[in-house]
């Protein structure tokens, strides 16, 4: 709890040593890493009984309808939600340049998330689903413990940022604080009961699934980008005031858009069709975030070669342009209605939860990590993390996208609908070679995190001067 | 500390104002929606088995939303919002990696059909891929009185035994054969949604588009209404469901019988020796004379049949004569 800069030493890369950060950063990101192996191997097992629907359909627990859900959920509140706060202590001490407002308080909400994502799985695997309304599948006081640990998250990084050694406050920690806070919103308004009978909860779900990928991992994530690439860059961010419209728009514009889910359904139409408009609005955050880190990394796109933190942000932004292009594409009716219930849309999510969150956090890791600890994984290490995850979720995206259009036409055509079963195995096939190669990648990012912890350090890596401090503040 | 408080301040009500603008507000509105005319709550058996179709992640796969799109009439007509009444947690769902199933207790109304499916998909469509669910059943010697087994093909039953539903098979079957739309009056999907979108046949009973020759109209009728249990291939389930190929009705010389079984359903008749339990259901409401013909069409001359085609006026008069026995 004490701030006397007296006590920080100086590592070799500039970085001003905060044991304790580092034991918090670590301790979420070990945590977040083992939720990421357990919930995508769950995932590889989802996939597989596309093929083999009999395979352990002896037990009730074992099933695609339990595993399913445990599968999002422990990736979404286990893995991307721990590892982004994680991420986010370590950006707002280190860019306030001020010690974390309370190491205590971080471990309470890593035990809080950890409880609520191990009570959720049990929960799930035993049949008490809450209802089968997507990412708030948990009962709802499982929810409300990781709403607790959300609680305990924003009033750390607020407290942290109010003790800031800095004038202003960076962008990055209005990304963070701004997604800690809002997840609380997202996670009451899901909860209490009130308006969530039939068609109202209908509405109420359009809002929930949307908001807590829009408004939590998406602010999180740009946040951890905001800090990360100046830092490899050493170079600050292209235009902050950019930064800051796409923070407000954002901000406006997305909690508008969740009915685009509910398209065609009873929902009001006029619903429906605000959300399909503010869908396009959203190109303005989009593209300005997008275009921002681009234009920081100007002229220095070479170095992704030379960086696999930067080349895994990199990929995170394309992710990040990319997928939420096509959201704003898949909002609009005459698409929705071919690509609507298809696997497009599990296509869209993983474009969007893994090549822009997930890449977002491992460049972040990769980057920042090491700064904390003082200890580095191998180059080949992150190499082979990267190649497979690339590689892997490509395909695992392009096999479902065509296939999901395949499906979509199927309908349209008016085809029995066997045929559309039929007519996706293939692609199934493909999504599986794809989810292979991506668990394989989790299992070596496993390994880079045990050498960046307590494992044995690798030697440094060569951008050493991308990695000086004062680029980012 | 001000502009802390601007930022994270400013920002959280901001964001409170849009979610209840966005959540709350419409959630609120929406739950006060009255039932639409025929829409009724759930009976306790079927309340238990919509908790067992909760529990097993149904919705992962089927959804229950019928859009007013050309390519959802086969699944019905066009949600209403008076249809969700006394739907708590909403299954409206996301993915159909299977078929809709709004009003599947309607298109696959033979409990006997769902017990086979439940046990093993593959039993009645090869080309599934829906986990069977053998835990929702169970295995005895011989089934209790009263309890009728379920009649499992050969291929898919257990070497021993008869297979039983329990309890919570027994909930969920009568769940999704409550899944029945309601008729509703022409225009009452989504609030505000212009009219012009595509809608079932103004006498709201048409389900499938109607398009190309006559038998191709009458497979697509059949594929997506009658195949689950009388097979493609027209062969039947032994035992459960009876086939149509070769069948004496489908080759009679005089139609009125094959007219009469599909306007107006068929129960507990013997065919070759077997005494078929599960109820044929009536399509005389869900199709019009000219469907009905052409799907009458396709049967008497798939597979090797050969009986006489009818017309749609035949159809009429059969109609017209009502379900007298």
């Amino acid at each position: 709890m004490s701030a006397d800069p007296a006590a920080h030493g100086v590592t070799p890369t500039g970085a001003v040593a905060d044991s304790a950060l580092g034991r918090v950063f670590a301790g979420y990101t070990i945590f977040a890493t083992a939720w990421l192996v357990f919930a995508t191997f769950v995932g590889l097992v989802v996939a597989y009984k596309f093929g083999a629907p009999d395979f352990w359909s002896s037990q009730p627990w074992l099933t695609f309808g339990r595993l399913r859900p445990i599968h999002t959920n422990d990736t979404f509140y286990g893995f991307a939600s721990i590892a982004l706060v994680g991420l986010a202590y370590y950006v707002a001490a280190r860019s306030c340049r001020t010690r974390l407002y309370s190491t205590g308080l971080a471990w309470i909400g890593l035990a809080l998330f950890n409880l609520a994502a191990l009570a959720g799985t049990v929960a799930l695997a035993a049949g008490d689903n809450a209802g089968d309304l997507e990412y708030r599948e948990w009962p709802w006081p499982i929810r409300l413990i990781f709403a607790a640990g959300a609680v305990v998250t924003a009033i750390n990084l607020l407290a942290t940022v109010a003790r800031r050694n800095t004038h202003d406050i960076y962008l990055s920690n209005w990304y963070t604080m701004g997604g800690a806070l809002f997840v609380i919103v997202i996670a009451t308004v899901g909860i209490l009961p009130w308006y969530q009978y039939g068609l109202g909860q209908v509405a109420v779900s359009g809002y929930f699934m949307h908001n807590s990928v829009g408004m939590w991992f998406t602010p999180m994530t740009l946040g951890i980008f905001y800090y990360a690439l100046p830092k490899l860059l050493s170079r600050p961010i292209y235009s902050y005031a950019l930064g800051v419209l796409a923070f407000w728009t954002n901000l406006l514009f997305y909690p508008i858009i969740g009915a685009h889910h509910f398209l065609f359904s009873p929902l009001p139409w006029w619903l429906q069709t605000t959300a399909i408009v503010f869908s396009v609005a959203m190109l303005v955050p989009v593209w300005g975030g997008s275009a921002n880190f681009a234009l920081t990394a100007r002229g220095r796109l070479g170095d992704v070669a030379q960086s696999y933190p930067l080349a895994f942000i990199m990929v995170g932004v394309l992710g990040y342009f990319v997928g939420s292009t096509q959201g704003t594409f898949e909002a609009f009716r005459s698409l929705q209605a071919v690509w609507h219930f298809t696997n497009f849309t599990v296509g869209h999510s993983h474009l969007t939860m893994y090549g822009f969150v997930t890449f977002g956090i491992w460049g972040g890791v990769y980057a920042l990590l090491p700064l904390a600890t003082g200890k580095y994984p191998s180059r080949l290490g992150m190499g082979a993390h990267f190649w497979l995850a690339v590689v892997g979720s490509f395909i695992y995206v392009i096999s479902l996208s065509i296939g999901g259009t395949v499906q979509g036409l199927d309908w349209v055509h008016g085809k029995p609908f066997i045929q559309s079963v039929v007519d996706m195995n293939p692609y199934y096939v493909w999504r599986g070679v794809g989810g292979i190669l991506m668990f394989l990648s989790h299992l070596v990012f496993a390994w880079n995190v045990w050498r960046m912890t307590w494992g044995r350090s690798a030697a440094r890596l060569p951008l050493a001067p991308a990695l000086a401090e004062g680029a980012a503040p | 500390m001000n502009k802390l408080v601007a930022i994270a301040g400013g920002s959280l009500a901001i964001y409170i104002v849009l979610a209840l603008m966005m959540g709350v507000i419409p959630g609120w509105q929406l739950s006060q929606t009255p039932p639409g005319p025929g829409v009724k709550p759930l009976t306790p058996l079927q309340a238990e088995g919509r908790e067992v179709y909760v529990a097993n992640g149904c919705s992962y796969c089927h959804t229950q939303q019928v859009r007013p799109l050309p390519q959802d009439q086969v699944f019905g007509r066009p949600s209403a919002p008076g249809d969700f009444a006394y739907q708590t947690p909403e299954l409206l769902g996301s993915e159909r990696t299977g078929p809709d199933l709004t009003d599947v207790g309607v298109r696959r109304g033979s409990d006997v059909w769902q017990y086979i499916h439940l046990y093993n998909p593959r039993a009645v469509e090869p080309a599934s891929i829906m986990p069977s669910f053998p835990f929702l059943f169970e295995i005895v010697d011989r089934a209790p009185p009263g309890v009728a087994p379920a009649p499992i093909p050969k291929a898919y039953a257990p070497a021993h035994g008869v297979v039983i539903p329990t309890r919570r098979a027994q909930a969920l079957v009568a769940y999704l054969l409550s899944l029945k739309q309601p008729p509703q009056p022409a225009q009452q999907t989504a609030a505000g949604a212009p009219s012009a979108t595509p809608t079932p046949a103004a006498a709201g009973t048409a389900r499938t588009p109607v398009a190309g020759a006559p038998l191709a109209r009458g497979k697509q009728l059949f594929e997506t209404n009658c195949a689950a249990c009388h097979q493609s291939n027209g062969r039947g389930l032994p035992g459960a469901f009876p086939a149509l190929a070769g069948n004496a009705v489908a080759n009679a010389a005089d139609a009125t019988e094959h007219i009469h079984i599909v306007l107006f359903g068929l129960q507990g008749k013997t065919i070759d020796g077997v005494k078929y339990a599960s109820p044929m259901p009536a399509w005389g409401a869900q199709f019009d004379d000219r469907q009905i013909a052409d799907l009458i069409n396709y049967e008497r001359s798939a597979w090797g049949n050969h009986g006489a085609p009818v017309t749609a006026a035949e159809v009429a008069k059969v109609r017209a004569a009502g379900n007298g026995k």
